[in-house]
């Protein structure tokens, strides 16, 4: 491997700043994702964040990155158009629950099974913040929101699960209270060539008041401080994926090393399609025609 | 049948009821099971190889020709496969001559061998002659040929054929590609068309360039799907929320379809917005022979500008005057900026939260509009063909120009003079072109494959100016001159449309109640209008008789009017 440059955060310091409120889980993901680009060395314009709508999808704007704020639920699929377009970039998807596991999710999970060379950090804040809070595919059983005032009767999405069960190679957990350890989990995951899910506690202070810092403070602890822990067991991976309760896992969960999608391409062994050249060959546009003939 | 033709069929599964054969038509019968007898094991279909050999012989074409095209068409199931054929091709040619007289047909043939094509395919090349390097779709009849074609030479044309989960993801996807810099094109039909809506708003939002063909096939809802028609231009006219700049364009013929995909990707890319190709069943799946000059290796390539230097402060969405802001690929250094679907400023900095400015919305969606008269300038204007002071003017759009243009020719053989204004470019219009030609016209007749009458709408609400009559056509079945000559004379002469159930039409739905009901064991024969007995309208009274033997099986009523199946009543017995 190359030698890494590490760069200073305020690389990517975007003009504008964040509108989030005041304490919102979002700011530690967007410093975190800064962190771990700096860690990388990614240059600002080697780096496209990709995001769908929703308030933690405004974060594209407020790095400096390249970066798409694209349709709601749709950014997995855009941001794999531009890493087959140009796989010289590195893609990080931000976005949100609502996003990512409600509308976009069949997106998502086809996008692991592919295991294309994408990084996607779900901000999950178990609620619709933008909207001022209505349920979200991830929003505890019970909780009473503005669109559940009898208490949500459906079963919350099990992102990590789901992402295991779905052929993603790299899964992985933080918590925005835990800035630096979200970055090297972002970083491993831009690192890891596959598709790596980083689900994220990013508490919305203004509309969950059940699943807040303090409730995650009292909770979280990380798999790399557990003995033992194996990544490459997808059995024991999956048992802590369950675990919730008084005690709810960060930290990576699963890692595999599986070829990526982006191999399988004869059109992309040499360079990306981006720098490739429009004109056909006119012997091959001639062998077309003949076929026709 | 009309007379000096011949009636070909199998003898073993067929009786020829001579009272229906017209005079001077040859009835020729093929013994097929004898005739391919001592080729082993024969497949039911290959009773048309017998019927070919016959053919051959009776249209005096060439039997070594065909021996050729059956060695290239079976080349991949080998030699016994091609022998055998070729066999049973002599037996049905040997059989002709045996027993009947050439029909008198004589052939120029330049044997020249030229391409044979259908429209998907067409678009299919032109699209990797153009630059695509991205093409993305999920299966849809009828567009589905264009993802085989492009899977099947991905890796000799060097691009990447993505097979998504869903429209949904396909426009994504090839905007995603198209915004990185890559040509980049999907195709789909109409329900897949409408999962796509959203995206288009998206290309023309962020001024990502994208190709999105649309083959349109009977609608609504699942519809028809195996057969044409021109009914969803309501809905790509509809596609997406907002205003925004987009091109729409119907090719009208396979050359034209070849043509026109070279042009959609040049104007995607140079005006940065979303191309719509609207096609049909009918134009994208009909295969044609083309001439090697309608198929040019050398298409242009227009990308538009695309600065490769750029400093800090890169502005993505300048406003220029000409609306078009120099684009700087993701990836260039300093071009770092993000692509909003929210409405931006020059910067592509959000102006729809927490920074809002009317001015600077009013100015952005200018810029973003200001690109289609700089479009239209590239277009070429409609323009009237045959007699400037023709009876009778044909308005089309799309596949039917062609058939209009034969319309056209019987018509004037027949005397009544007709012209033809065909539209190929939809969005933008030539309003003002339009406007010059039809105003001019005596009698306009818009010809098209919907219920509605969709273009004529659009020709109205563009120009202000009512066609004078409409033939329309939705039995999923393409147009035929004659449809459209008789229409025409009727309008002229001033009689009223009718829309009961023909003869034709009363025998083709007994069939359909015969196939879905009887095991297709039985065919209609005598077919008379009758008065209504008590169905408050006349109804056809069709006598069903077994396939097999003649005898009578039932009969049948059909509303003349409303075509509704009033009774079957089988004959005791069966």
């Amino acid at each position: 491997m190359a030698t890494v440059l590490p760069l200073p955060i305020t690389n990517y310091e975007s003009v504008v700043e964040p509108d989030w409120c005041p304490g919102c889980g979002d700011f530690g993901v967007l410093k975190a994702l800064k962190m771990a680009a700096g860690k990388l060395g990614i240059q600002p314009h080697e780096l496209m964040v990709v995001s769908g709508i929703g308030c933690s999808s405004n974060l594209p704007g407020f790095i400096h990155a390249c970066g798409v704020h694209s349709l709601h639920g749709r950014a997995v699929a855009v941001a794999e158009g531009i890493k087959l377009a140009n796989h010289d970039l590195n893609v990080v998807i931000t976005g949100g629950d609502g996003d990512g596991y409600g509308i976009g999710i069949g997106h998502f999970i086809h996008a692991m099974r592919r295991n294309i060379d994408i990084t996607y950090v779900v901000m999950n804040n178990q609620i619709y913040g933008l909207t001022t809070g209505q349920a979200s595919p991830t929003t505890m059983k019970e909780v009473r929101t503005k669109s559940t005032p009898r208490g949500n009767v459906e079963t919350p999405i099990n992102p990590l699960a789901l992402a295991i069960v779905s052929g993603a190679t790299y899964v992985a957990r933080a918590f925005s209270g835990e800035p630096e350890h979200m970055s090297d989990m972002i970083a491993g995951g831009i690192r890891h060539r596959g598709f790596a899910l980083v689900d994220t506690f990013s508490p919305c202070v203004t509309y969950n008041k059940v699943n807040t810092y303090p409730y995650f403070k009292q909770r979280v602890y990380k798999l790399e401080e557990e003995a033992g822990y194996d990544t490459g067991n997808v059995e024991k991976a999956m048992q802590r994926c369950f675990e919730w309760g008084d005690r709810i896992p960060l930290g990576l969960f699963y890692r595999d090393t599986q070829p990526i999608y982006e191999e399988s391409e004869p059109a992309l062994k040499e360079t990306p399609l981006v720098k490739q050249s429009l004109s056909l060959k006119k012997e091959i546009f001639n062998e077309l025609v003949q076929e026709m003939i | 049948m009309n007379p000096g033709g011949a009636i070909i069929y199998n003898s073993d599964k067929f009786k020829l009821d001579t009272v229906l054969v017209g005079e001077n038509v040859l009835s020729a019968p093929l013994p097929v099971a004898t005739l391919t007898k001592p080729f082993g094991r024969v497949l039911p279909v290959m009773q048309n190889t017998v019927a070919m050999g016959a053919l051959i012989y009776l249209a005096s074409l060439d039997f070594d020709t065909a021996v050729e095209v059956i060695t290239e068409t079976f080349q991949h199931k080998g030699q016994a496969v091609i022998d055998q054929n070729v066999s049973i091709l002599r037996a049905g040619y040997d059989h002709a001559k045996a027993h009947y007289v050439p029909l008198g047909y004589q052939w120029d043939f330049n044997d020249v061998r030229r391409p044979f094509i259908t429209g998907n395919e067409a678009m299919a090349l032109s699209a990797v002659a153009s630059g695509c390097k991205f093409y993305s779709a999920y299966p849809m009849t009828p567009a589905s040929t264009v993802l085989h074609w492009m899977v099947a030479h991905a890796d000799k044309c060097g691009i990447i054929v993505k097979q998504c989960e869903d429209e949904i993801a396909v426009a994504n996807m090839a905007i995603g590609a198209g915004h990185a810099g890559v040509r980049a094109m999907c195709a789909t039909s109409g329900g897949g068309f409408a999962l796509m809506t959203e995206a288009v708003g998206m290309a023309a939002m962020i001024e990502a360039p994208v190709v999105i063909l649309e083959v349109q096939r009977g609608g609504p809802s699942t519809g028809i799907p195996t057969k044409t028609e021109q009914a969803d231009l309501n809905q790509v006219f509809g596609a997406s929320q907002g205003d925004f700049p987009r091109v729409i364009v119907a090719p009208s013929d396979i050359a034209d379809a070849y043509h026109t995909t070279s042009q959609a990707f040049n104007l995607a890319e140079k005006y940065q917005l979303p191309v719509i190709i609207i096609s049909d069943l009918l134009l994208s799946e009909h295969p044609e022979t083309v001439e090697m000059d309608d198929l040019r290796h050398d298409l242009p390539i227009e990308r538009g500008e695309i600065v490769t230097q750029v400093s800090n402060g890169y502005k993505r969405y300048r406003f220029t005057h000409s609306g078009v802001s120099p684009r700087a690929l993701p990836g260039t250094p300093n071009a770092v900026y993000t692509a909003a679907t929210d409405d931006h400023d020059e910067h592509g900095i959000l102006i729809s939260d927490v920074f809002t400015s009317p001015p600077v919305r009013r100015k952005v969606q200018e810029k973003r509009m200001k690109k289609m008269s700089l479009v239209m300038d590239d277009l070429e204007p409609p323009k009237l063909d045959g007699p400037a002071d023709a009876e009778a003017t044909l308005i089309g759009w799309g596949s039917c120009k062609g058939v209009i243009k034969e319309a056209a020719e019987l018509l004037n053989a027949a005397g009544i003079s007709t012209n033809q204004v065909h539209f190929k470019w939809l969005v933008p219009f030539h309003s003002r072109e339009a406007t010059a030609i039809l105003s001019a016209c005596k009698r306009t007749i818009c010809v098209e494959a919907n219920y509605s009458g969709q273009f004529a709408r659009h020709l109205r609400a563009e120009t202000g100016y009512s066609v004078h009559d409409r033939i329309l056509k939705y039995d999923g079945e393409p147009f035929e001159p004659h449809h459209i000559v008789e229409e025409v004379k009727r309008l002229l002469e001033g009689r009223p449309a009718s829309l009961d159930v023909t003869l034709d039409e009363a025998r083709e739905m007994a069939y359909h109640y015969i196939r879905t009901h009887l095991n297709d064991s039985a065919r209609p024969t005598l077919i008379a209008r009758t008065s209504g007995n008590g169905n408050n309208e006349d109804v056809w009274q069709i006598e069903i008789v077994s396939r097999d033997g003649g005898q009578k099986r039932g009969e049948m009523q059909i509303g003349v009017e409303t075509g509704s199946l009033y009774s079957w009543e089988p004959v005791s017995g069966h």
